[in-house]
């Protein structure tokens, strides 16, 4: 430790520490920078009163302003809100399968569906929309569809839910377990014999006529599926729960049936619709049928969509 | 430790000052060619940043006609005939690395030439240096009216002199805005209470600051808040430009009426003050280089005036470097400060401003107006459809730089057999081909879906974008497709 000195060459006082032969001068600061660092005191304390400050047992004292973390989240929720008001009050009044005539709502609405469909679907379809074969949730990237892919029936499909047994408008359909049905050699033809539809396998004829007499009520003669009963297509590359032949003979003897909420009963038909137009958009949506007459176009949806194979 | 010393031998203390008040500076008007040049700049420097925003381009119906426009709601930045989109930003940076290496290369050069003459805060506080002149009269009016008591006559004086200082600093506050849009529309709309919230602010600020900073902080911005003179402490060497005074020729200073008495005992320096009273931040050159010298060179015009009445050479403060001053004062000729300019490093520094210059002018001459990027999906990465095919999907970004609209056509490179559509274009009309319109100076996003036979293998293909017009301008952009046969 040096002694305080005055320094020499600027007449000014050390500050009376030494490192290594390096001392530092104590320069007196600008008046200007000296007030200019009261009034940050002073602005601080203003602060204090104003804002939020002292922490409590429970919460913080209340600043005067009445600010709050949580207040101004609500503020800009709501003027977020009120920002998207006008779309969703045009979502409301536009029937879905007119969308399309107005790209500009349709893109905000597959927007808004993005969003929604990351809260409520994500949990089994994947954020990427892909589903999963392990557990049989549907991918909606692709263009095979078990109920449907246009922008109607898409629509009532999230409504109202699939195989919702207290849901009186649910997407329903069954499969009968075949277990004990069939000796392991037939179920061995009836697997050949789904996969030589996609032409996987040779055609043999005893699955053939084990599929024509079991399965081809539902599932069509040459297995295109049947969009009515959520019977899937059988005849394409595309697999619910995997397209092996282990595969096929579990699905036949101990099926296993996806379930759907519906979703009318938790959200409101604006967002139901931007989630029919996102998953639309997805890259397998199917054009909307041109409805024949308007008073025909809303009793038919469960019709119509009859007349579309699904897997 | 030493052990404390017995408290009679501790030397008397000097009273403690929290902070010194800084005094202000009353320079006196001086005339020379440095103070000429000086004129000059600020006329120069100030007319670029006034009127630039009013000079008009004619760029066509779908563009803005301002010369120097920075366009931040488009997203453009236009400069005379160049056009800066977003992705082009590197033309920015190269410009800030080049205004960088600008203020090395002229430091090397000329030392403080920056501080000295063309920084805003010089040129601003001069400007108002100006003014105090020219309300309250040179040097010693001002001294007076300093210390006059306040009544009728100091208030008028004061407050005309602080409403021109508003004025000017409302100006330059208000000419800032005017790069960032349409420059009649905005004064307009300014006027009227129309222009949006920013454009108040922004004016509000630069005002406070103009006022405050040119006004009255002046000299103290350079000495205490600047950083620029602290990294050229560390820039300058002894070859540097300085302003330097004399001393072996000066020393020891004396007033004429000694010197006639005794010449051999005083210098060239008759001690008249004038280089200090002067010195726009208040600095004695005769204590040596220090922060406080911006090197505006003013204390030589007003040197070379005493020197030139009183009989002697001129150049008792001038431009040298510290190795000339060494020379000289070892009985060297003097050398001149031109030579100073020419060395390695400044060479140096000019090399590579220069060359990153001459890379962006040359960027700039063959950039092309059509530019497509490609972002692939990665969740899912790849999707199989109904007919076995795979299908993966992209984003793209079609950007057509021109000032008018134009068709362009997207197609697949080196992917045999895929076809693509898109979410405008059905999936029935896929095609290894689509056309699309591209609006004028506008990006076009495209989601497209490229399906590819069942067979094929994860690889890397292209798509390449041509412009549908006679230049026929097109990029290309490699990018990957996924298909299950990834490991």
């Amino acid at each position: 430790m040096a002694e305080k000195r005055i320094d020499e060459p600027t007449g000014t006082e050390t500050v009376g520490h030494e490192w290594d032969g390096i001392e530092e001068l104590d320069t007196p600061m600008p008046r200007w920078w000296v007030y200019t660092f009261y009034a940050t005191i002073v602005w601080a304390i203003g602060f204090v009163i104003a804002y939020p400050a002292f922490p409590g047992l429970k919460q913080a004292s209340e600043g005067m302003l009445g600010w709050s973390s949580r207040g101004q989240l609500a503020e800009e929720m709501s003027a977020a809100d009120q920002s998207r008001l006008s779309v969703r009050e045009a979502l409301a009044v536009m029937p879905i399968e007119r969308l399309p005539a107005d790209p500009e709502l349709m893109s905000q609405a597959v927007s808004g569906g993005a969003a929604a469909f990351k809260v409520n679907c994500v949990q089994c379809h994947g954020s990427g929309a892909a589903g999963s074969q392990t557990l049989g949730y549907a991918n909606l990237n692709d263009d095979d569809w078990l109920w449907g892919g246009d922008l109607q029936s898409i629509e009532y499909t999230i409504t109202n839910g699939i195989r919702q047994a207290d849901h009186p408008g649910s997407r329903t359909g069954a499969m009968p377990a075949f277990a004990g049905a069939f000796s392991s050699e037939q179920l061995d033809d009836l697997a050949n014999y789904v996969l030589s539809l996609s032409g996987k396998a040779e055609p043999n004829a005893a699955g053939a006529q084990i599929f024509s007499e079991n399965c081809a009520l539902c599932h069509g003669p040459t297995g295109e599926g049947n969009r009515t009963l959520g019977a899937p297509r059988l005849n394409d590359a595309i697999w619910l729960r995997g397209g092996s032949r282990e595969d096929i003979i579990a699905q036949v003897t101990n099926p296993k049936l996806g379930a759907m909420p519906a979703w009318g009963e938790r959200l409101d038909p604006v967002t139901i619709k931007m989630l029919t137009a996102y998953v639309h958009s997805l890259g397998g949506g199917e054009d909307t049928p041109v409805p024949v007459a308007p008073e025909e176009a809303e009793t038919v949806p469960p019709e119509q969509e009859a007349q579309t194979p699904a897997q | 430790m030493n052990s404390p010393a017995p408290l009679q031998s501790r030397p008397p203390q000097p009273a403690k000052q929290l902070y010194e008040q800084s005094k202000t500076v009353h320079n006196k008007r001086v005339d020379g060619p440095f103070r000429r040049f000086k004129w000059a700049v600020m006329i120069l420097t100030l007319g670029i940043y006034y009127i630039t925003p009013w000079v008009r381009w004619d760029r066509g119906p779908y563009a803005p006609d301002q010369a120097v426009l920075i366009d931040l709601a488009h997203r453009r930045f236009y400069m005379f005939g160049i056009e800066i989109w977003p992705h082009e930003f590197y033309f920015v940076a190269g410009l800030l690395i080049m205004a960088g290496i600008g203020l090395f290369l002229v430091t090397s050069a000329v030392g403080r030439a920056w501080c000295g003459y063309s920084c805003p805060q010089t040129v601003w506080t001069d400007l108002f240096q100006h003014i105090d002149r020219f309300i309250d009269g040179d040097r010693n009016a001002r001294m007076r009216l300093d210390k006059a008591p306040w009544g009728p006559k100091k208030i008028a004086r004061r407050l005309t002199k602080w409403a021109i200082y508003l004025v000017i600093a409302f100006w330059t506050g208000g000419a800032w805005i005017m790069y960032f849009a349409d420059a009649p529309t905005l004064v307009r709309e300014f006027w009227a209470g129309e222009a949006a919230p920013a454009a108040y602010i922004t004016v509000a600020v630069l005002t406070l600051t103009t006022f405050v900073l040119g006004g009255f902080m002046r000299e103290q911005v350079c000495i205490y808040m600047c950083p620029w003179p602290r990294i050229q402490t560390a820039l300058m060497d002894e070859k540097s430009l300085l302003v330097t005074y004399k001393d072996w020729r000066g020393e020891k200073r004396g007033s004429l009426k000694k010197a006639e008495k005794n010449p051999e005992a005083y210098g060239d320096c008759i001690d008249c003050n004038l280089c200090v009273a002067v010195c726009p931040t208040g600095w004695d050159i005769r204590k040596g280089p220090d922060i406080s010298c911006i090197t505006c060179a003013l204390c030589i015009d007003a040197c070379d005036k005493v020197m030139k009445e009183v009989g002697r050479p001129r150049g008792l403060i001038d431009y040298a470097t510290l190795d000339d001053c060494e020379a000289e004062r070892a009985g060297q000729p003097a050398r001149s400060p031109m030579k100073a300019i020419l060395q390695p490093r400044t060479l140096i520094y000019f090399g590579i401003w220069a060359s990153i210059g001459l890379a962006l002018l040359f960027a700039l001459g063959t950039r092309s107006h059509t530019d497509l990027t490609v972002s692939p999906d990665r969740n899912p990465p790849f999707m199989l459809l109904s007919d076995g095919s795979i299908r993966n999907a992209y984003t793209l970004r079609l950007r057509n730089m021109e000032s008018r609209p134009r068709d362009m056509r997207v197609a697949i490179e080196d992917l045999p057999g895929a076809v693509m559509w898109s979410d405008t274009i059905a999936a029935e009309k896929a095609a290894p081909a689509q056309t699309f319109a591209v609006p004028a100076d506008q990006t076009l996003t495209v989601r497209a879906y490229v399906s590819a036979p069942a067979d094929t293998l994860p690889g890397d293909f292209a798509f390449t974008l041509t412009a549908l017009d006679e230049q026929g301008e097109s990029d290309r952009t490699e990018t990957s497709f996924n298909a299950p046969g990834a490991e």
